[in-house]
C-alpha cells in the first residue's frame, strides 16, 4: 500500500517535470520580444537591453531555462513582467472566481449528468432515453461562447436577473461576487453535462446486464433500490473518472466562458499574459493548472477505493 | 412416493413462454407442466438450450422485459398461507413479495451473482430487512447465522467479507444463505454446481438436501447432468427442445427410461460408459443437437433419434400416461423396454 502510494507520488513528479520543461520551451518559441513589447514605440535598443538583462532574458536558453526550473522547485514562479508582482501573488488574486466556477460548474454537470444517464440508461430505448440522446448531442455541439451570449441577453439584458459581466466590486461581499457565477456556471454546467451523461448511461447499461442485478431482482428488493443501490453503486468508477477529468479541465480550460463573462480569473489572466508575452505568467499559471490537475487525479484513484473494495491503494 | 401426497407447492400447466426478437417471435417453452411438492426435489434435466432457465424466470417472474413473457398457462403457487395464486397472473409489483420470502432463487453463476461492492453480510441483511422486517442490528445476526448455517468457517468474520475475497465454492454458500434467509417455500436453483469443481459440488449438493429436509421446502432443482439428479431428486422432469419429454420418479427413470431422449442422456453417463482397450471410458455423446427451429411437425427429438419411423415425423404426439406417475411423449415407448 505505501509503496503503490509512493509510486503515485514518483509518477506525478515525473510528470509536473515533464509539463515545466515543456512549458518553458514552448512559450520560448513563440515571436515577439517581451522586453520591446513591453516598453513600447519609444523605447530606445539600450531600455530594450537593460530591460532584458534585469529579467534574464539576455542569457543563453539553456542557462535561462536552468535557472527557471531551480526556482520553480523552491516554489518560486517568478515575477511578472507586466504587473510588476510575484507571479504566483497574480495568480493567488485570480484564483477565487475560477475556483468557484469550476465547482459550480461540475456541481451543475453532475446533477443534470448522471440523472439523466440513469434515466436513459434504466428506460433504455423508450422516450425518455431518445430525449436525453438528443439533449446530450445538443448540449456537446453548442459553443460555449454563443450559449453565454445567448444567456446574457436573455436573463441578464431582457429579464434583468442577474448581472451583464464581471465579478462585483473588489470589496463587494462573497455571496454578491458568486451571484455573479451563476450564469457561466450553468453555461459550462449544460455544455460539460453531455459527456457525463453519456458515461452514465454507459456504465448503467453494462452495469444492469450483470448476473448481481438479476439477483438484487430475486431477492425482491424495488426497482429504485435496485438501481441506485446495487447498479448506480457499481457503476461509480467510471462515473466519477469522467467527472474529475471534466473538472480537471474546467480550472484550465473556462478561458472562453471567463472572457465572455469578462470574469478576471486564471483564464482571463493566462489570455492577457499569452498577448503581451508576459512569459513568466505564462509558465506560472500552466505550472498552477497541471498541478492541479494531476492532484484531481489523485484524488480521484483515493475515491476509488472508497467506493470499490476490488481497488487496492 | 409412498404414504400421504405431499403438498403441493408448484404446479405449472400448459406454460408458453414467449420472445419477441429481432428475427420475430420464438416460443422456447411449449405447453410445460411441472409439479413441485413440499420437502421433495423436482429435477428438471435437459441438454442446455431446452428451455429450463426460462421455465425457472417465468416462475419467479423475471423474463427479460419488455421483449419476454408468459403466452399461455398458469403456474400455481401455493404459499406459506396456504392460499393458491397464479403467478402467471400476478402484476410486477405483488410479485416483488414473493421473491426472496416466499420463492428464492440460486443461480448458476457463483463468480458474478453478488454484488462486488456490497460485502456478503450486508446482501443477505438487505433482503431480510425487507421481509422479516427486522432492524438492522437483528438483520445482520441473521446474515451471521445464515452464514454459519450454510458451513461458511468463521462465518461473522467473513460476514464483512467481500465476494471477491472468497472462493467460488463460498460464494455459492452465500447464495445458497442468501435463498434460505427469509425461510422460502419453494427454492429454485438452476444449475447450482455446474460451475464449481467435483468436490466442492458434493458439498454443495449435500448441503442444500440438508436444508431441504430441515425446512421442509419444496425444490426444483435444474440441471443438465443427469448423475446429478440421481443423487438429489425425488421425481424428474426430462424437457427437450422447450417441451416435457418424460416424468417419472428418480428410481424409475434410471432404471426403466421410456423415451429415448432420456435413454441417451443415461447413456452418455460417465459411470455408464462402456471402456475402451486401455480401460479409460468411452464417453458417449447424443449425436446432433437441440434444434431451435422446427421444419417438421412431429417429434423434436425425432431427427435424433434412433428408434424413430415415419409416424414419429408426421405429428408431434401427445404426452402419455405409461406407469403409476409415469409419463412419456414417446409414441413406441413399449418398444424401448
Ligand atoms: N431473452 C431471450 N430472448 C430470446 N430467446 C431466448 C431468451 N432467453 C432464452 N432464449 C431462448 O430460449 C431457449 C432456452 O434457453 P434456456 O432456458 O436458457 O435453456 P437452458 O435449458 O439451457 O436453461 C434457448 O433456445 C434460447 O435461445
Ligand atoms: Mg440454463
Amino acid at each position: 500500500m505505501l509503496t503503490t502510494l509512493a509510486r503515485k507520488l514518483g509518477g506525478m513528479i515525473t510528470v509536473m517535470f515533464l509539463v515545466a520543461t515543456m512549458v518553458f520551451f514552448l512559450t520560448r518559441l513563440a515571436p515577439g520580444d517581451p522586453a520591446a513589447l513591453m516598453l513600447g514605440d519609444q523605447a530606445t535598443q539600450a531600455d530594450i537591453e537593460q530591460l532584458r538583462k534585469t529579467y534574464g532574458l539576455d542569457q543563453p536558453l539553456l542557462v535561462q531555462y536552468g535557472l527557471w526550473l531551480k526556482e520553480v522547485i523552491a516554489g518560486n514562479l517568478g515575477q511578472s513582467i507586466f504587473l510588476q508582482r510575484p507571479v504566483l501573488t497574480a495568480i493567488g488574486e485570480r484564483a477565487e472566481p475560477t475556483f468557484f466556477l469550476a465547482l459550480f460548474s461540475i456541481l451543475i454537470a453532475s446533477l443534470i449528468g448522471i440523472p439523466a444517464g440513469i434515466i436513459s440508461a434504466v428506460w433504455r430505448g423508450g422516450r425518455s432515453d431518445q430525449a436525453v440522446s438528443a439533449g446530450a448531442m445538443l448540449a456537446a455541439s453548442i459553443p460555449s461562447f454563443w450559449l453565454g451570449l445567448l444567456f446574457i441577453q436573455f436573463f441578464s439584458v431582457t429579464l434583468g436577473w442577474f448581472p451583464v459581466a464581471g465579478y462585483g466590486d473588489p470589496g463587494a461581499p462573497l455571496a454578491q461576487r458568486l451571484y455573479h457565477l451563476i450564469l457561466p456556471a450553468t453555461v459550462l454546467g449544460i455544455v460539460n453535462s453531455a459527456l457525463i451523461t453519456r458515461f452514465t448511461r454507459a456504465s448503467m447499461l453494462d452495469v444492469l446486464s450483470e448476473d448481481f442485478v438479476r439477483t438484487a431482482r430475486a431477492k425482491g428488493l424495488s426497482e429504485s433500490r435496485i438501481v441506485l443501490r446495487h447498479a448506480l453503486g457499481n457503476a461509480l468508477v467510471p462515473i466519477i473518472t469522467v467527472v474529475g477529468l471534466t473538472a480537471a479541465l474546467l480550472v484550465g480550460g473556462a478561458i472562453i466562458t471567463e472572457t465572455v463573462f469578462g470574469l478576471p480569473g486564471i483564464g482571463n489572466l493566462v489570455v492577457s499574459a499569452v498577448l503581451r508575452r508576459d512569459y513568466p505568467v505564462i509558465q506560472g499559471a500552466l505550472i498552477v493548472i497541471a498541478g492541479i490537475y494531476v492532484m484531481i487525479n489523485f484524488a480521484i484513484d483515493v475515491i476509488y477505493t472508497l467506493v470499490d473494495p476490488r481497488v487496492k491503494t | 412416493m409412498s404414504g400421504i401426497h405431499p403438498a403441493h407447492v408448484l404446479a405449472i400447466r400448459g406454460l408458453d413462454v414467449r420472445f419477441r426478437t429481432e428475427a420475430g417471435e420464438v416460443t422456447p417453452v411449449r405447453g410445460v407442466d411441472l409439479d413441485v411438492f413440499a420437502g421433495r426435489v423436482t429435477a428438471l434435466v435437459g441438454e442446455s438450450g431446452s428451455g429450463k432457465s426460462v421455465t425457472s424466470l417465468a416462475v419467479i417472474g423475471l423474463l427479460p422485459r419488455p421483449s419476454g413473457g408468459v403466452a399461455a398457462g398458469s403456474v400455481a403457487y401455493t404459499g406459506k398461507s396456504g392460499v393458491t395464486v397464479d403467478l402467471a397472473r400476478t402484476p410486477a409489483s405483488a410479485m416483488r413479495a414473493y421473491r426472496g420470502s416466499e420463492i428464492a432463487m440460486i443461480f448458476q453463476e457463483p463468480m458474478t451473482s453478488l454484488n462486488p461492492v456490497l460485502s456478503v453480510g450486508e446482501q443477505i441483511a438487505e433482503q431480510v430487512r425487507l421481509h422479516m422486517r427486522l432492524d438492522a442490528a437483528a438483520a445482520w445476526r441473521r446474515a451471521e447465522d445464515m452464514l454459519g448455517l450454510v458451513e461458511i468457517p468463521d462465518a461473522r468474520r467473513r460476514a464483512h467479507d467481500y465476494p471477491h475475497q472468497m472462493s467460488g465454492g463460498m460464494r455459492q454458500r452465500v447464495m445458497i444463505a442468501l435463498a434460505m434467509s427469509c425461510n422460502p417455500r419453494l427454492l429454485i436453483a438452476d444449475e447450482p454446481t455446474t460451475a464449481l469443481d467435483v468436490t466442492i459440488q458434493a458439498q454443495i449438493l449435500a448441503l442444500i438436501d440438508q436444508l431441504r429436509k430441515t425446512h421442509g421446502m419444496g425444490v426444483l432443482f435444474i440441471t443438465h447432468n443427469l448423475g446429478v439428479v440421481a443423487e438429489v431428486a425425488d421425481t424428474v422432469s426430462v424437457m427437450y427442445a422447450g417441451e416435457m419429454v418424460e416424468r417419472t420418479d428418480v428410481r424409475t427413470l434410471f432404471r426403466a427410461p421410456r423415451h429415448p431422449y432420456s435413454q441417451a442422456l443415461i447413456d452418455c453417463l460417465p459411470a455408464r460408459a462402456a471402456r475402451a482397450a486401455d480401460g479409460r471410458r468411452l464417453i458417449r455423446a447424443i449425436p446432433g443437437s437441440v434444434a431451435t427451429a422446427f421444419a417438421a411437425p412431429g417429434c423434436r427429438f425425432a431427427p435424433r433419434c434412433a428408434f424413430r419411423d415415419d409416424a414419429c415425423e408426421a405429428a408431434l404426439p401427445d404426452l402419455r400416461e405409461i406407469g403409476e406417475g409415469h409419463v412419456s411423449r414417446c409414441r413406441r415407448w413399449e418398444a424401448l423396454a
